[in-house]
């Protein structure tokens, strides 16, 4: 039996819609999967169904209001090695290089700079940005600075990587490059990630699975299974004639067509 | 370019030494630029002028660096905790708004005809724009990094000296270029309302004896003491901000 990575167990999020009113506002709740070694899930739902507030408690930045969530059979409390995230802005340091950046996460854990060094180089190599581990942020556009934090979020070694939309910044055919780029270091990694993005096609191409939110309260309605193969190649997966069905099912599932009467 | 701004510094002397003649001007209205070189020699050997810009210089440079350095402290320690601004934004703004060379007197009747007044007043007027900066740089960090630093398990002094310290320096910078030229005003404040020593002792001798060129020479060392510091502060800002947008040289 494959090792299940990520999991959670019932999890529910609440919070107080306001100081002084004692109303409780369900974020998210009945919250029940589990991402098995080296498999890649999208999260998929409407605006405001709580996808963020779903990663944020995966990282350990913000507990659940009730349910545990498990990383590598550990129960996630705080902040831990096992997770990384990575968000819609790219968050570069403008003070910090490029390899600089790349090598923040190990630097705050305490790795000396002559082991960092080869972990940040390698990264960077393979995310296409070999030429440019001295030059400061703002010298990169916009897909190679995304491509920088990619390489950042892998840097730390995670067992689990969580994505925030990290490509809904991105125009149409960069965000397609960079797909790509995510799918193969998934590939070649082997790293269990967690992505959540507003793009259904987006979804079909990089993921093994689908889960469908609801409105607030967010809860998962729907799994779907992408059985499309070669994972790690979204720019063929995206040609595939299943990607055309996958889409009009997750369409009429977050009932956007019902959205435009 | 820089011949440009040469040859107007030439027409600029020339018509300080030539002008008030031709228009009829009396040398203790303006005195014409040989006049005022004459006056500086003068004062070179017998008023100890390099001996009453030190003191002046000294005094700025002293209440310049306890100024920034308390500004800085202050600006992170408001910045990071609202409550405390919260609880001390109406006195901050109160003494803010107050003009600080107002207090001279004030602090010349505590410790007399000491370089103490002097350089209180320089710290009161540099903490202000170097507070006020800091501070605003604090705040205006994304919320989104510090988290991504504790996603990494940062711990409180990690996220100080690897984002909050170094994302305020542009603007803790641009404060201290503002609190250049003020330390000099308020050094020089201090020193009029009450001291034997000092440009501004010399700025009062001049006016009480009616030595209008010994005036001139004073402001023109102030000056001088005012854009000396404007320069150090540059260059370091230029070493230290090297990664800004802008800054950069090509390479």
């Amino acid at each position: 039996m494959t090792k299940v990575r990520l999991e959670f167990r019932n999890v529910a999020k609440r919070f107080p819609a306001q100081r002084k009113s004692g109303d409780i506002v369900t974020a998210v709740e009945h919250l029940d999967f589990a991402l098995a070694e080296g498999e890649v899930v999208s999260i998929i739902g409407p605006s405001g169904c709580g996808k963020s507030t779903l990663l944020n408690m995966g990282s350990g930045l913000d507990p659940a209001s009730s349910g545990e969530v498990f990383v590598d059979g550990e129960k996630v409390v705080k902040p831990n090695e096992h997770v990384a995230f990575m968000l819609q802005k790219d968050l570069l340091l403008p003070w910090r290089t490029i390899r600089e950046n790349v090598e923040i996460g190990l630097e705050i854990r305490g790795v000396s700079a002559r082991e960092r060094e080869p972990i940040s180089l390698s990264l960077l190599k393979r995310c296409r940005l070999g030429d440019f581990v001295n030059h400061y942020p703002h010298q990169l556009s916009g897909g190679m600075r995304q491509r920088a934090a990619l390489a950042r979020t892998l840097a730390v070694d995670p067992a689990v990587l969580l994505l925030d939309e990290p490509f809904s910044a991105l125009d149409a055919q960069t965000k397609m490059v960079l797909q790509q780029d995510l799918g193969q270091m998934l590939g070649e990694t082997g790293k269990t990630a967690l992505f959540v993005t507003h793009d259904l096609v987006e979804a079909i191409a990089l993921s093994d699975r689908v889960l469908v939110m609801s409105q607030r309260p967010g809860r998962i309605v729907k799994e779907i299974v992408i059985d499309i193969p070669d994972r790690p190649n979204p720019m063929e997966r995206r040609k595939s004639p299943k990607v055309g069905p996958y889409v009009a099912d997750l369409m009429s599932l977050l009932h956007i067509d019902e959205a435009v009467v | 370019m820089m011949a440009g701004s040469l040859a107007l510094f030439v027409v600029f002397l020339a018509a300080w030494e030539w002008g008030p003649a031709l228009t009829g001007i009396p040398p203790f209205i303006i005195p014409p630029a040989s006049q005022v070189w004459n006056s500086f020699l003068r004062m070179l050997a017998n008023d100890q002028l390099m001996y009453h810009t030190a003191i002046t210089a000294f005094q700025v440079v002293i209440g310049f660096i306890l100024g920034m350095i308390l500004g800085m402290v202050v600006g992170f320690i408001l910045g990071m905790s609202p409550t405390a601004e919260f609880i001390l934004s109406p006195y901050i703004l109160a003494l803010q708004i107050a003009p600080k060379v107002a207090f001279a007197p004030l602090f010349v009747i505590w410790f007399g005809y000491t370089v103490y007044p002097k350089i209180l007043v320089a710290v009161l007027i540099v903490f202000f724009p170097v507070m006020i900066n800091v501070l605003g740089a604090v705040r205006a960090i994304d919320p989104d990094i510090v988290r991504l630093a504790k996603s990494f398990n940062a711990s409180r002094t990690q996220v100080f000296w690897k984002i909050e310290f170094p994302a305020s320096l542009p603007p803790f910078f641009a404060g201290l270029r503002i609190a250049a030229t003020l330390a000099v005003i308020g050094v020089v404040v201090g020193e009029i309302v009450g001291g034997n020593t000092g440009l501004g002792y010399l700025l009062t001798y001049g006016e009480g004896s009616g030595n209008t060129a010994m005036v001139f020479v004073t402001i023109i060392m102030l000056t001088i003491i005012g854009i000396l510091l404007y320069g150090a502060i540059v260059m370091i800002e230029n070493r230290v901000l090297h990664w800004l947008p802008g800054r950069m040289r090509p390479a």
